[in-house]
């Protein structure tokens, strides 16, 4: 599939292949590196003091903490989740099977907004099971757990879809192996199975935590935007853009943007492991 | 078949696996084990009993279910009925780990992220034994499949020959009390499977493990095993030793599948056949008045001058084969070809060329009372 395109292009004249090129190469500029570059040069713009300050800001510190916290509890969730959903498709056949597999790429087919929405529905002070959790003091909407319950929504299937296809490559043969050599089902995991998956694993789980981190849409509906309290730090973005402070609104952004670059050279470091295996 | 055993490795040391006398070795008994896939029977209602210390080999072509059988001793499938024993304890309810079989994997299935020093540990530390103990059993297994300077290599780093012999050492850690090898010199060349039979053989004298191997090379199984199981679409067509299969075949099956066969049409009367014009003995028949006789290379004679119940037939081709010629011949008579295998002697003494006029006489003839390919057909 891969060799195709590139044994047709080199057969091309020059002049399509330059054409194409550069078509490639202008897209990129246009739609990537100009729009970086002009976050840095905003978030810059007042000086360095300036822009330390937008950072240092409580509502600022808060968002990145918060961040941080709920890409923390989202990511564990979904290695738990996504192994044991790559674990069941690859390796057993079941009635749903393939509904289950069609499920997983859910969140990524619907508009987070609409998770959001849908988590309202359930949750908020109007919603099914709402009230009763607050009537026993647990509040989800607008707090922790509802921000925490989207972002693993819209994340949970980057590690099961990164680990199917490479569960189904490498056969069961060598669990098979480990399990009539006298190891348990647990051994099996730990010693034969985790060490063949782990750079997929780990794929999966900065591609799910970079998208966590980002995540606006479902965050934004669930979490009201409380400042210092319920603010991660997109949405925190959107609040300092909205009241006019560009400079800030960009520094919090940059924030973001490095660690989306972060995540990339990650992801091309893991992704040559991952084909190593 | 080949002898070319001399360059192979010797198994090293004594006494590895387990080392009971060939009489106390523990005894297989597989009883009505029928195993289902969807409509297909892998097994269908197979019956065997593997005596202790024993190096029986599972002979058949593939879809045949001698790897669902070695599966099932092994653990890895559960059978839809009957029961497979080892000592008389049933082996399907047992945990792995109390069954204690060691198993090779046609393609090895070696851990690849371990090297091979952990690989032939792995079934002592899932036991949690004493590392002590592991590094000398380890060392032992090295020097057995003699890899001692290779500890250190990833399975990725070995030729299939060393992947080979580091999955049988593997298997051999922990002591098992069978062993099986489910095609264990499919995947190597030929130079190196003829060592590693020789090897498997003399390892096998050594320390008297029962020992299950499955193959659909019939060399492979009268080389190395001392008994044959020839099986066929999930049920068993014969067991013996190697000889009395390959000399007493009970159905066409068995005679077409060890070893090459010319097969004729015949008329039968009693005590005789009657192939295309000439009338050869075939001992007692009873049955349909047609069929078909079976007869093998090797008994087949080739002469230069025409005899009584000899065939006129022209040679089409000779090629040369290990200890001998085989000879490719049109019959017109009976308008097909047959095959005649010859030793060198004879081979060099009628000097055989392409297009020469021979004629054919057959030492010997079978012909089968439930030939489901003959008559009838």
């Amino acid at each position: 599939m891969i060799d195709t395109p590139a044994i047709a292009a080199t057969h091309e004249p020059a002049w399509i292949r330059r054409i194409v090129i550069a078509i490639g190469v202008a897209f990129v500029g246009l739609f990537v590196i100009v729009p970086l570059v002009a976050v840095f040069g905003e978030a810059f713009r007042g000086g360095l003091a300036a822009y330390g300050h937008a950072i240092a800001d409580p509502a600022a510190l808060s968002a990145i903490q918060l961040t941080f916290l709920a890409a923390g509890i989202a990511m564990p969730l979904n290695v738990v989740f996504g192994v044991a959903a790559a674990w069941a498709i690859a390796r057993f056949r079941f009635p749903g099977r393939s509904i289950l597999i069609t499920l997983i790429d859910l969140p990524l087919a619907v508009s987070p907004v609409i998770a959001g929405m849908v988590f309202v529905l359930l949750f908020g002070q109007q919603g099914l099971i709402g009230p009763w959790l607050s009537a026993h003091g647990v509040k989800v909407i607008f707090a922790l757990p509802g921000i925490v319950l989207a972002t693993t929504f819209v994340t949970f299937p980057f590690v099961a879809r990164e680990l199917v296809p490479l569960l189904e490559a490498q056969g069961a043969e060598e669990e098979e192996a480990a399990i009539v050599l006298g190891a348990s089902g647990w051994q099996t995991f730990v010693r034969v199975t985790l060490p063949k998956i782990k750079w997929g694993l780990l794929y999966g789980v900065v591609l799910c935590t970079a998208r966590a981190m980002g995540e606006f849409g479902a965050v934004s509906v669930v979490s009201g935007h409380i400042r210092g309290r319920t603010n991660t730090l997109p949405l925190h973005v959107e609040i300092l853009y909205n009241e006019y402070e560009y400079q800030a609104a960009f520094a919090v952004a940059s924030l973001l943007v490095v660690l989306a670059l972060a995540s990339l050279v990650a992801r091309r470091v893991i992704a040559r492991r991952v084909e190593a295996t | 078949m080949t002898d070319d055993l001399t360059r192979a490795p010797r198994p090293a040391g004594k006494a590895v696996g387990v080392p009971t006398p060939r009489d106390l070795a523990p005894l297989i008994a597989v009883r009505g084990l029928t195993k289902r896939f969807g409509t297909f029977y892998a097994l269908d209602d197979v019956s065997l009993e593997v005596a202790g210390g024993g190096l029986v080999a599972l002979l058949g072509p593939s879809g045949s279910g001698k790897t669902t059988l070695l599966r099932i001793l092994a653990g890895l499938e559960r059978p839809d009925q009957g029961s497979a024993l080892l000592d008389g304890l049933d082996l399907v309810s047992q945990s792995a780990r109390q069954r204690n079989v060691g198993l090779v994997f046609q393609h090895y299935a070696l851990f690849r992220h371990l090297d091979v020093y952990e690989n032939i540990a792995f079934a002592l530390r899932v036991r949690k034994r004493p590392a002590a103990e592991v590094d000398a059993r380890v060392r032992e297994l090295l020097a057995l499949i003699q890899l001692e300077s290779l500890g250190r290599r990833l399975p990725s780093q070995l030729s299939g020959g060393q992947r080979q012999r580091v999955a049988l050492a593997r298997a051999l850690a922990a002591r098992p009390r069978v062993l099986l090898l489910d095609e264990p010199f499919g995947a190597l060349d030929a130079q190196v499977r003829a060592e590693l039979r020789g090897w498997l053989r003399r390892l096998h004298d050594e320390i008297h493990l029962t020992t299950v191997f499955v193959t659909h090379d019939q060399d492979e199984a009268f080389e190395v095993a001392d008994r044959i199981v020839v099986m066929n679409r999930g049920k068993i067509e014969q067991t013996g030793a190697p000889a009395d299969v390959f000399e007493h075949p009970d159905n066409d099956f068995v005679m077409r599948f060890l070893g090459h066969v010319n097969v004729l049409d015949a008329e039968f009367a009693g005590s005789h056949a009657k192939i295309g014009d000439i009338t050869v003995a075939i001992g007692e028949h009873s049955g349909e008045s047609r069929g078909r006789i079976y007869v093998r290379p090797h008994e087949v004679d080739i002469a230069r001058a025409p005899g009584a119940g000899a065939f006129a037939a022209r040679v089409v081709r000779v090629t040369p084969l290990s200890g001998g010629l085989k000879v490719e011949l049109s019959v017109p008579s009976i308008g097909s070809r047959m095959r005649a295998d010859l030793d060198w002697e004879r081979g060099t003494a009628l000097a055989l060329r392409d297009g020469d006029d021979v004629f054919l006489s057959l030492r010997r003839a079978r012909v089968f009372a439930h030939d489901r390919q003959g008559a009838g057909s």
